[in-house]
């Protein structure tokens, strides 16, 4: 066990930690925020995507203890009101089936809007392809990236 | 208060209408069931206790309940919204509360597309009833006929005197309204006269979803909660001899571990080895030390399967259907063609890895939180495990990371229980996703051989279908059986099905769309051979092939063909698409939908293909809930392109070959096609949409690339065949 301490959206938390637990788990079991889920556990799936320092990265395949000094964000952090553009635009798209993947669908959306604010299909598939849904969302995923870079270049949200 | 009604044909013969006054002033309305109907007990008055489908509060909000459990099919929001239609609401009023499993709600579960056309006539009764006794309220408050007045917006009007009441307002004076008569109620049911049901109406969890504040099962967080991870042996149907227990006892964070009996039964508590921890990392990182010698109880294996298919394929086997004269029909027939298919099993791997929580009191009460599609099976299951009444055994029913008929089995709810009160503290048993993906209950393998007999005119004539499939002791397993009525029975004068039985030992369940989201691939691509043989156009040969029948159809024949047309209009079907590039389609029926599918491919170099397009026509009756609609239409595409293209389960030794998504690979959006929906919105009563579009993907896109390379996919994945997306 180790004491360490944590950012997690824009609060620091100071827990203990066996050195090897990943990150997913400690934001899940340690400090209850369960917005970022586990479905495989070996990077491939991106459920559990979190932003650190705005990149987003599989905390499956990351130890807690490494990321201390990080600034993390995980899906309880983008907009806890559900006013960040790609939010309302998820809404409005209404993109979920199950839901249990679209924390990492928005968080990996939201960093690929910050470097892209006008992406084309193409981009998107390529930033979006590493985060399954196994509903099959994907068209819907698409039309709400657009529509998000819309509001994010209107400035008609948040 | 309480009026029972006479029920005409249209209400199912279990219900009736209650409503009731609480203390705070709210009104609650329920559709009944009758206890001597469902339970075998009485209909004595004071057995009843309300079921809260609607309640209307002081302050004007409705509240519906939703008492299936959502797996991402949208009931949550689509059942609701038949409520408010019939109320007469604004959907903004309106709040939707998940309920947990309840014996006065009748049906619970998500299964068989079967919620929308069970809750059809219920909700209608309890919206429509409850606003016709608001309407009476008004105009007893107003002396006036209730024929002058209208309910609209979740108000009554009475336009003539100018008058208007908030329903909140109306509450006491309509609780004591006589139910209306059921047989006079006139329910809405067109889709013509729908204003808030057929709208795009987004889902009532968004918000929470967005913000990451929806909780699935494996959210469930309690006070003092441990986690646990529940090792079963590899190979199915393993028993445990001996395991180092003590030794992972002694790991970082473990409070417990111990051997579990169990019993031979997969769908309750197999025999394993439990370890529980203060985190789940915890638990699961205990695992690598855990060193168990279990005796096996069988190896099947995928190769075997196969070589048992091939010594089948060449005998008879039983005949389970026989029309007409099938052997005199292939002698006189001009041609015959013939066909064979193979699909593998395949996993069901929902995004949520299974789970469950359970608190077991010291009284002996059990309460679980279970991510199930059948939280009456998983009740069972608890109630066999660990010999408790269902009195005692409460289940809540949590939002599912997916659910694909994974979840209708329980198994997960039997072993938590009984960690739960070995451990006697809250508990939360997660799998891992190697877990889930080795101890599924698979959708089985299938072999199909066909033959068909046709005349000059290349109609076919002649039928003969011999399908290899899974059975024990003369029973075919679950999920491997198919139906003697499945089409062309009924649609070819001579026709004939036989079938045979590989024996099975892995455990194999329903899958999406069970049985149909594999057959029609074989089917639909079988009649494309046929119009290659015969140089017909696979339109015009199922348009024709649909005109008729002989004796009872397997399928209403003009809604099909109305799905081909309408599909076949849209994408332009017969459209010059140019080199390496094609079109294909496919139609199915099944769990009361009607779907058909065209897919454009283009193919590249060495066999990889893109899908461009899928363009459906579907008749599910009317829509309920258009985006939510569209997204089970989509979503069935996904997943049918997902599975037809990339996936299968193969079994060394008794033991699931793949065990995450890196040899088992999801499809990912660059892989997605363009999705365009057509819904022929008939009259019928509606049905579910969580199956019927998922069917006749597969074959129009191995059509598809059929009409682009003249190649035909006879094996799934098509990966197997040499075509890669
Ligand atoms: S759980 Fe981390 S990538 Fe799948
Ligand atoms: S919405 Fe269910 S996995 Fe994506």
């Amino acid at each position: 066990m180790s004491q360490i301490t944590l950012n997690v959206n824009g609060a620091s938390h100071a827990i203990d930690v066996p050195s090897d637990m990943p990150l997913l788990w400690a934001l899940r079991d340690k400090l209850n925020l369960v917005g970022t889920k586990y479905s495989c556990g070996i990077g491939v799936c991106g459920a559990c995507t979190v932003l650190i320092d705005g990149r987003p990265e599989h905390s499956c395949m990351t130890t807690a203890m490494s990321e201390q000094g990080a600034e993390i964000t995980t899906i309880e952090g983008l907009d806890p009101d559900g006013k960040h553009p790609t939010q309302v635009a998820w809404d409005e798209v209404d993109v979920s089936q199950c839901g249990y993947c679209q924390g990492g669908q928005l968080l990996t959306a939201v960093s690929l809007l910050e470097g892209n604010p006008d992406p084309s299909d193409a981009d998107i598939d390529m930033a979006m392809s590493g985060v399954l849904c196994r509903c099959g969302t994907y068209q819907r995923i698409r039309k709400a990236i657009k529509l998000a870079a819309k509001y994010g270049q209107e400035g008609v949200v948040s | 208060m309480t009026v029972e009604a006479s029920l005409n044909s249209v209400l199912p013969r279990r219900s009736f209408l209650k409503t009731t006054l609480l203390a705070s002033g709210a009104f609650l309305v329920g559709v009944a069931y009758r206890r001597e109907l469902w339970a075998g007990g009485s209909a004595d008055e004071a057995d009843w206790s309300p079921n809260l489908y609607l309640r209307i509060d002081p302050d004007n909000t409705v509240f519906i309940l939703s008492k299936n459990p959502e797996c991402g099919q949208g009931v949550k929001t689509a059942l609701p919204m038949i409520v408010a239609e019939c109320l007469e609401v604004d959907w903004e009023q309106v709040r939707v509360d998940q309920a947990g499993l309840d014996d006065r709600l009748g049906r619970q579960a998500a299964a068989g597309s079967g919620s929308t056309p069970d809750a059809w006539n219920d909700l209608r009764v309890a919206g429509t009833g409850a606003r016709v006794m608001l309407v009476a309220a008004a105009a007893e408050k107003w002396s006036v006929a209730p024929s002058e007045c209208v309910a609209r917006e979740g108000r009554v009007l009475c336009e003539a005197k100018g008058l208007s009441a908030r329903y909140g307002d109306l509450l006491k004076l309509a609780a004591k309204q006589a139910a209306p008569n059921l047989e006079a109620l006139s329910l809405v049911s067109k889709p013509k006269d729908f204003k808030l049901l057929g709208r795009r109406i987004a889902g009532v969890d968004n918000a929470k979803i967005h913000t990451g504040k929806a909780l699935f099962g494996c959210d469930t967080r309690l006070e003092g909660m441990l986690y646990a991870v529940y090792v079963k042996c590899p190979s199915f149907g393993g028993r445990v001899n001996k395991a180092n227990v003590e030794q992972v006892l002694e790991m970082p964070g473990v409070t417990h571990a111990f051997v579990v009996e169990g019993g031979a039964d997969p769908t309750g508590l197999a025999p394993g080895v439990a370890i529980v921890a203060e985190t789940w990392w915890e638990a699961n990182a205990a695992r690598r030390y855990l060193r168990v010698d279990w005796e096996t109880a069988q190896s099947d294996s995928s190769y075997d399967y196969e070589r048992q298919a091939d010594a089948l394929r060449k005998e008879a086997g039983e005949t389970l259907r026989e029309d007409g004269q099938v052997e005199e029909a292939f002698g006189m027939a001009e041609r015959i063609v013939e066909g064979s298919y193979y699909y593998p099993f395949v996993s069901h791997a929902p995004m949520e890895p299974q789970n469950c929580t359970a608190l077991y009191h010291d009284s002996g009460r059990i309460e679980l939180w279970a991510p199930t599609q059948l939280p009456g099976s998983a009740r069972d299951a608890v109630s066999r495990t660990l010999g408790l009444k269902n009195e005692s055994i409460q289940i809540h029913m949590t939002r599912m990371g997916g659910g694909f008929g994974r979840r209708l089995v329980n198994e997960f709810a039997a072993e938590v229980a009984w960690i739960a009160r070995e451990v006697r503290r809250p508990v939360q048993l997660q799998w891992t996703r190697e877990d889930d993906m080795s101890h599924d209950f698979y959708r089985p393998a299938g072999w199909h051989d066909f033959k068909a007999g046709l005349d000059e005119g290349g109609r076919m004539v002649a039928w003969d279908h011999h399908f290899v499939t899974f059975g024990n002791e003369g029973r075919s397993v679950s999920g491997a059986g198919i139906s003697r009525s499945h089409y062309p029975a009924g649609l070819v004068e001579n026709f004939r099905l036989r079938q045979s039985m590989i024996p099975c030992h892995v455990p194999t369940g329903p899958w999406r769309s069970p049985g149909h989201s594999a057959f029609c691939w074989a089917f639909q691509s079988f009649f494309d051979d046929v119009c290659d043989a015969s140089g017909r156009d696979p339109l015009e040969f199922r348009m024709e092939l649909l005109s008729r029948s002989f004796g009872e159809p397997p399928l209403d024949l003009a809604r099909t063909r109305a799905t081909l047309k309408l599909a076949a209009e849209k994408a332009g079907w017969g459209r010059e698409l140019g080199e390496k590039r094609g079109m294909g389609l496919a139609f199915h029926f099944d769990h009361g939908g009607f779907a058909t599918h065209i897919a454009e491919v283009s193919v590249g170099s060495g066999g990889r293909y893109k899908v461009d397009r899928v363009v459906s026509a579907i008749d599910v009756g009317p829509v309920l809930n258009r985006s939510g609609a569209e997204n089970q239409v989509e979503g069935c595409v996904v997943d049918a392109l997902s599975t037809c293209s990339q996936l299968e389960i193969e079994f060394i030794a008794g033991t699931a070959k793949q065990s995450n998504f890196r040899d088992y690979p999801l499809l990912r959006i660059d892989q997605t096609p363009t999705i365009e929906c057509h819904f022929i919105e008939s009259d019928n009563p509606p049905s579910g949409l969580g199956e019927p579009p998922f069917a006749p993907v597969a074959p129009a896109i191995a059509n598809a690339l059929f009409a682009a390379t003249g190649r035909r996919v006879r094996e799934m994945p098509f990966v197997r065949a040499g075509f890669s997306i």
